[in-house]
């Protein structure tokens, strides 16, 4: 069991209070997770050309300042250095790809959450409630918003374990659910060159998503494609730059319910998450189909 | 005092779910016999397990397995409710003016459940004898190992309908997406027009019985054939 919750802002009041509408979803999904617990916020987007990046050290005593300046002299960088807990948003004047590379060989205990241009992912073991405090999430704003408490049952309980997993830049995947067939699809991927951190099977989903849309795959085409792939049970929440998307698997054994209004669109394992939100009592409210893809995206200006 | 007229009012705002459940199961020794229930906010569990002839209406949305293992009591929903609503209800009648999630009246006995919009997959689903009216669509795999019972649906069903079936009495106006295993269109005799027609009205159901069709067991599945005795 896993809880997953998603909020996508439709009116500036929302995005201002993105954080505080999706602490209170994420906790009530606490009893189906409590193992650990993580967000992804798409936010305040960086020019295009330059890489923010949300980075990740378990050392308590990790200088941010000085890897900041390093990044710096090297590619060009922003002055401010955003700390929440043991996570730090940095901002890189380059491409993302020489950018992670260099960080790999220069700060190998400095763990990638995830890069783009918006999207910024903060996860840890713990309770979820633990979580939604110690990185202050109801103050966050954001075009749209995911999260998920965990129930570990595949592999260990760990940071790098938790969810959202980064599937690219601005690209992330939150899971319920578990994978049968992830350790066959895990020696394939490996082949094409994507690499994993963890023994996890959502690890192994959102590996199979940087490797279709690689291979040049729209989101139809890359869920087309999972539907045979993948062996298993999933409700999933794609992140995109954009907006995001739900997808069940074809027997739809995993929970999901989705809810409209004028103001936001949300979704959640349960009703109760929802039930949270101003006006959910008169929203749109539905059941989503097996093996269909739900997706909102801002317009693009 | 409180006297037969009087509604007891309950907010699941500030009353523990677990107080509200006793009451009820109390009601049948004495109490109250019409409850309103406020602020459900999908609350799993909601009502179940009442075991009495009491009116009981919740207002709002509802978690899973609301009203499950119902007895006697007339239960309405006046919204959406989660998994697993009205599972293994024994007599009684819950109605739902929403939708209903997955499971829906998952191995009643007896009694009725009605959904006044759509209910979600394995609606039915082992059901040993309900009574299930569906006035919008179904999801897949419903009716899925039906064993006895009544399940109608206004709309569209979804794909495997009857998956493993026994014996069971669907209907379905619309359209049926693929029959599962051992399930077959079948004659709507002059019993089944009787049988559907009192669902359709007690339901308060738009729709004539000649719209239906009947799907029902094939029944070469489930009973033992001695020429497959080699098999064994």
């Amino acid at each position: 069991m896993c809880g997953i919750v998603g909020l996508f802002a439709k009116t500036p009041e929302v995005e201002a209070n993105l954080g505080a509408l999706l602490a209170p979803m994420l906790y009530e999904m606490s009893d189906r997770g409590p193992d650990s617990a993580g967000v992804a916020f798409y936010r305040n987007p960086v020019a295009s050309g330059n890489t923010k990046l949300t980075l990740q050290c378990d050392n308590p005593h990790h200088d941010w300042e000085l890897m900041r300046d390093a990044l710096a002299d090297r590619f060009g960088a922003d002055k401010d250095v955003v700390r929440r807990a043991n996570h730090a948003v940095l901002v890189a004047h380059d491409e993302a790809a020489p950018v992670e590379a260099w960080i790999e060989e220069q700060f190998p205990e400095v763990k990638i959450m995830s890069a783009g241009e918006a999207i910024e992912i903060y996860k840890e073991t713990g309770r979820p409630e633990k979580f939604i405090e110690t990185f202050d999430i109801q103050s966050l704003n954001g075009t749209h918003a995911l999260g998920h408490t965990r129930m570990a049952t595949e592999s260990k309980v760990t940071t790098a374990g938790s969810h959202p997993f980064s599937t690219g830049l601005d690209l992330c995947l939150v899971h319920n659910g578990s994978l049968s067939n992830h350790n066959g699809l895990r020696r394939m991927l490996r082949r094409e060159g994507i690499r994993f951190q963890t023994e996890n099977d959502t690890e192994v989903a959102a590996g199979y998503m940087m490797w279709r849309q690689r291979e040049g795959d729209s989101m139809q085409a890359m869920m087309d494609n999972a539907f045979e792939d993948l062996d298993g049970f999933y409700t999933f929440l794609i992140g995109t730059r954009d907006g995001f998307a739900v997808v069940r698997d074809p027997i739809a054994c995993k929970p999901a319910v989705i809810a409209e209004t004028d103001e936001w669109v949300a979704m959640s394992s349960e009703y109760r998450s929802i039930a949270t939100l101003p006006g959910a009592e008169k929203a749109k409210t539905w059941e989503p189909a097996p093996a269909t893809i739900y997706a909102w995206e801002k317009e693009k200006v | 005092m409180t006297t037969a007229t009087d509604i007891e009012v309950v907010d699941l705002a500030v009353t523990p779910l677990r107080e509200l459940n006793q009451r009820l199961h109390d009601a049948k020794n004495d109490g109250p016999k019409s409850w309103k229930i406020v602020n459900p906010n999908g609350a799993h569990a909601l009502a179940v397990g009442i075991d009495a002839e009491l009116d009981v209406l919740i207002e709002g949305h509802t978690g899973y397995y609301t009203a499950g293992m119902n007895k006697h009591a007339n239960v309405t929903i006046d919204g959406n409710a989660g998994v697993g609503v009205g599972e293994n209800i024994m007599s009684g009648t819950i109605r739902i003016t929403g939708n209903a999630s997955q499971a829906c009246a998952a191995t009643g006995r007896g009694g009725l459940v009605v959904v006044d919009g759509d209910a979600a997959a394995r609606c039915g689903i082992s059901m040993k004898g309900v009574e299930i009216v569906v006035k919008g669509d179904i999801g897949h795999m419903s009716a899925f190992m039906a064993q006895s019972g009544t399940l109608v649906v206004c709309g569209d069903a979804g794909d495997a309908l009857g998956d493993s079936i026994y014996e069971t009495h669907i209907y379905v106006r619309g359209s049926v997406k693929g029959l599962g295993a051992d399930c077959i269109e079948k004659e709507l005799k002059d019993f089944h027009r009787e049988e559907l027609g009192r669902l359709l009205e007690v339901s308060g159901a738009d729709a004539k019985v000649d719209e239906f069709k009947r799907y029902g067991s094939a029944r070469q599945l489930y009973t033992f054939n001695i020429d497959n005795a080699g098999a064994y």
